[in-house]
């Protein structure tokens, strides 16, 4: 399987064109790393391969069909900020089992304790909401994942145990990953190949 | 300059219903910045680390309680003191321009920090310091860049002539070269004689400019080393936490220890990190170690050497 | 060792006297006020209305342990007919502010998820209600619809909409953009279903705070129509009526007339402000641990 997006271009209402013409694909099992200064459309990016922003031209393809808009996204984008992902009057447990019931092992893998089930978001850190953003995104379904900094906020240890789970589910799955990052270390640890952004 | 003495901070929450609890966010911290020097406050969110900036800056929220002492200049540093001194000798530089007014130009907005003097032509010689043109006057807040934004909250802090400066979270997600400008330029107010006190999840901004590294685990000070002893594999760091740290870092091992940081809504008793450590003895589950002198640094752990 | 003695007894002072944290004085004094609402209600309920029948023997009384209001000029007990009056207005206000939150409740969630015709059709809306003086529309439709309490009712629901449904509206469209609800789409979740589990929860309290803050509202403003003779007619214990038919009476002296009902009607409609002003804090995540 591949996700290709054509010819893409995107700007906000009648600013400048933030994206333009650009071309990328991402294969299954890939983990290809996308890096550019601050302001290129990273993170633009990340959400129209995604379905979350429709490009203005062009389009984005899972085998040279296009994804249908309702039902579970092939495509998931795990966000930068897990304070924001999460709905903050639900129970964790609601949260993690919105799209799919996560097994144990993966839990177990992720490091998600079971008293954490019954907490409130604003009861935990950010380090531990984003272990429950990953898991909720790591759907048998999902085919592609859109990392968007998603360890940027997360001190070196979570940070490191996070992309090995994502990395072994991934090679399980043989889901294609986007790791969107300003941090060239971490593109260098984790990805096959390196897309640069103007 | 600054010294921070058993400093605690704890909050008053609602639980269910009616009854409040009290949690310990902040326990026993104790660290201590010279004219010239960085010192950074490395620790995941959660630890705690902003509400030392907020202590010292005296803008803790209400239901927050605090004990233990903050010299500055080595008289205390008051209520009273911390109001008159905010802004001019002790200077913030938050996360994001969201602190600043968003409705005024920043031009009139860093000329409002200047008490004293000319205000405009202030302004104006620090703008050019930080190369912000004069069009950048009239911009407001969110026009401004990534790169101008950090420049303008820097020269922000320092108009008022800061002689202490509290850095939260200078540069989080930023693109590596606007990171290195703006931490360019806390090096060169700390060699013009200024003491910074950089709070920071990010180990790796950290170790780009600070002097040396207090490492914050569930709010407390575990270590506090010279940044040259972050090198190889770690064998010059003192607490097994700041080891493990060192080599998860994506440039190191990359190898995470398992576990994760308990929160202070969890109740430790003796050292927070006995869980996930090696070296667990039955002290370290007792009792939490007392910070010590260990080789050109200071720890708080039974086993350092 | 005299430290340790103050700290004790100063511990021992905290146990005998419990120190009432936010959420305990919020709590008592949204009780009390509600108290004062029920009293008067089921006081309504116990007076007879042979106190409020016409009777020469007694009338112009001032203020007594009898006729703790005095009596009007026909020998009417006031007390009595300030409380029945009181009584009907906080159900007229009950029905006319829960009209309204409903009203803004559909149109705010309407105009923010049911596309851009609708909003642009609720946003006239809005606009054309508040642009006009809020006691002239309400007269109009009172006395169109005929006047009497349903008059009163359909009045103050059809004016008192406009401003919750601009702030549900806002609210609605900032949960749409809010990445939880983006998320739960890309995870399949239908609009329905992301309205009742992830929208509506959160407007709860806004529900309830307009209900509460609408409440004064609707009766001042049944007052007010029916004082300028638009309202409930004559013959019923209103708080306007009353008002209304003293204003003649004041100059001759009869002063505890229009003093009681007034001081009354005052005291319902900070006792309301005041459950909402203490629910708007506790609901406020802002202030919500101090």
């Amino acid at each position: 399987m591949q996700l290709e997006a054509r010819n893409l271009s995107f700007r906000y209402g009648k600013g400048p064109l933030i994206i333009n013409n650009l071309n990328l694909e991402l294969k299954s099992g890939e983990i290809l790393g996308l890096s550019g200064p601050s302001g290129c459309g990273k993170t633009t990016l990340a959400k129209i391969l995604s379905g979350y922003e429709l490009p203005q031209g062009g389009s984005v393809k899972i085998d040279g069909k296009s994804i249908p808009s309702k039902g579970f996204n092939p495509v998931q984008l795990i966000f930068q900020h897990p304070e924001k992902a999460v709905n903050p009057r639900w129970q964790m447990k609601k949260t993690l089992n919105e799209g799919w019931s996560p097994d144990n092992e993966l839990l177990d893998s992720l490091g998600i304790e079971k008293a954490w089930l019954k907490r409130w978001p604003n009861e935990l850190s950010g380090g531990e909401l984003q272990r429950f953003c990953v898991a909720k995104a790591l759907s048998p379904k999902t085919r592609f994942l859109i990392a968007d900094e998603i360890t940027t906020m997360l001190d070196a240890i979570t940070q490191a145990q996070i992309w090995n789970v994502v990395l072994n589910k991934a090679r399980e799955n043989n889901i294609g990953v986007l790791v969107v990052s300003h941090d060239q270390h971490l593109i260098n640890r984790l990805c096959d190949r390196v897309f640069i952004g103007k | 300059m600054l010294e921070v003495n058993n400093l605690s901070i704890s909050f008053i929450q609602y639980e269910k219903g009616l009854k409040q609890k009290t949690i310990q966010v902040i326990s026993d911290l104790n660290i201590k910045i010279s004219k010239g020097e960085i010192l950074a406050i490395v620790g995941s969110s959660g630890s705690g680390k902003s509400l030392l900036a907020h202590a010292i800056l005296g803008i803790l929220p209400k239901n927050a309680l605090m004990s233990g002492t903050i010299l500055y200049d080595g008289r205390e540093l008051t209520t009273k003191r911390q109001k008159k001194l905010r802004g001019n000798e002790i200077a913030f530089i938050p996360q994001s321009v969201n602190f600043l007014d968003p409705l005024m130009k920043v031009g009139s907005q860093v000329r409002s920090s200047v008490s004293a003097g000319e205000k405009k032509e202030k302004q104006r010689k620090i703008f050019d310091r930080y190369s912000l043109d004069s069009r950048t006057d009239s911009l407001f807040p969110f026009q401004l860049s990534g790169g101008m934004a950090r420049r303008v909250l820097v020269a922000s802090a320092v108009v008022g002539g800061a002689k202490l400066i509290v850095a939260d979270e200078p540069t989080p997600g930023l693109h590596p070269e606007v990171v290195n400008e703006t931490l360019g330029h806390l090096r060169e107010l700390a060699n013009q004689g200024c003491a910074i006190l950089l709070i920071t999840h990010d180990i790796g901004t950290a170790l780009n400019v600070a002097d040396s590294i207090a490492v914050f685990y569930s709010g407390i000070t575990i270590e506090i080393s010279p940044v040259s002893d972050f090198s190889g594999k770690g064998e010059s760091l003192r607490h097994p936490y700041t080891k493990a740290l060192w080599n998860a870092l994506p440039q190191n091992d990359f190898n995470p220890i398992d576990g994760f940081q308990p929160s202070h809504i969890e109740q430790h008793s003796g050292c927070p990190f006995n869980s996930r450590c090696t070296f667990k003895s039955s002290e370290c589950v007792s009792k939490l170690p007392l910070i010590r002198d260990v080789r050109f640094g200071k720890v708080r752990c039974y086993h350092a050497t | 060792m005299t430290e340790i003695l103050t700290v004790l007894s100063k511990k021992k002072f905290i146990n005998i006297l419990p120190k009432l944290n936010r959420r305990h004085s919020t709590l008592l004094r949204v009780t009390f006020s509600s108290l004062i609402l029920l009293c008067i209600i089921a006081a309504s309920m116990l007076l007879s209305n042979d106190r409020i029948a016409t009777n020469f023997d007694l009338k112009n009384l001032p203020p007594s342990m009898a006729h703790p209001f005095g009596t009007d000029w026909l020998g009417r007990d006031m007390f009595t007919r300030t409380i029945k009056g009181l009584s009907l207005s906080i159900y007229i206000g009950i029905i006319a502010s829960l009209s309204s939150v409903i009203i803004a409740l559909i149109l705010g969630m309407g105009a923010a998820t049911l596309g851009k015709a609708f909003d642009t059709f609720v946003t006239w809306l809005v606009d054309l209600f508040l642009g006009m003086p809020h006691l002239v529309a309400l007269i109009l439709i009172a006395f169109t619809v005929g006047g009497g309490a349903k008059g009163v009712i359909i009045g103050v629901a059809c004016t008192h909409w406009t401003s919750l449904t601009r702030v549900i509206r806002a609210e609605v469209l900032q949960l749409r953009s809010a990445e939880f609800v983006q998320i739960s789409r890309q995870m399949g979740k239908k609009p329905l279903w992301i309205a009742i589990h992830h929208i509506l929860p959160h407007l709860v309290p806004q529900f309830f705070i307009g209900f509460v803050l609408l409440f004064p509202h609707a009766i001042l403003h049944e007052a007010s129509i029916t004082f300028l003779g638009f309202g409930l007619s004559p013959h019923k214990p209103a708080i306007g009526v009353i008002l209304s038919e003293s204003m003649k009476y004041l100059s001759t002296g009869m002063w505890w007339l229009a003093f009681f009902p007034g001081l009354l009607l005052f005291v319902t409609v900070r006792a309301f402000d005041s459950i909402g002003e203490n629910l708007r804090l506790l609901f406020d995540p802002h202030n919500a641990h101090e």
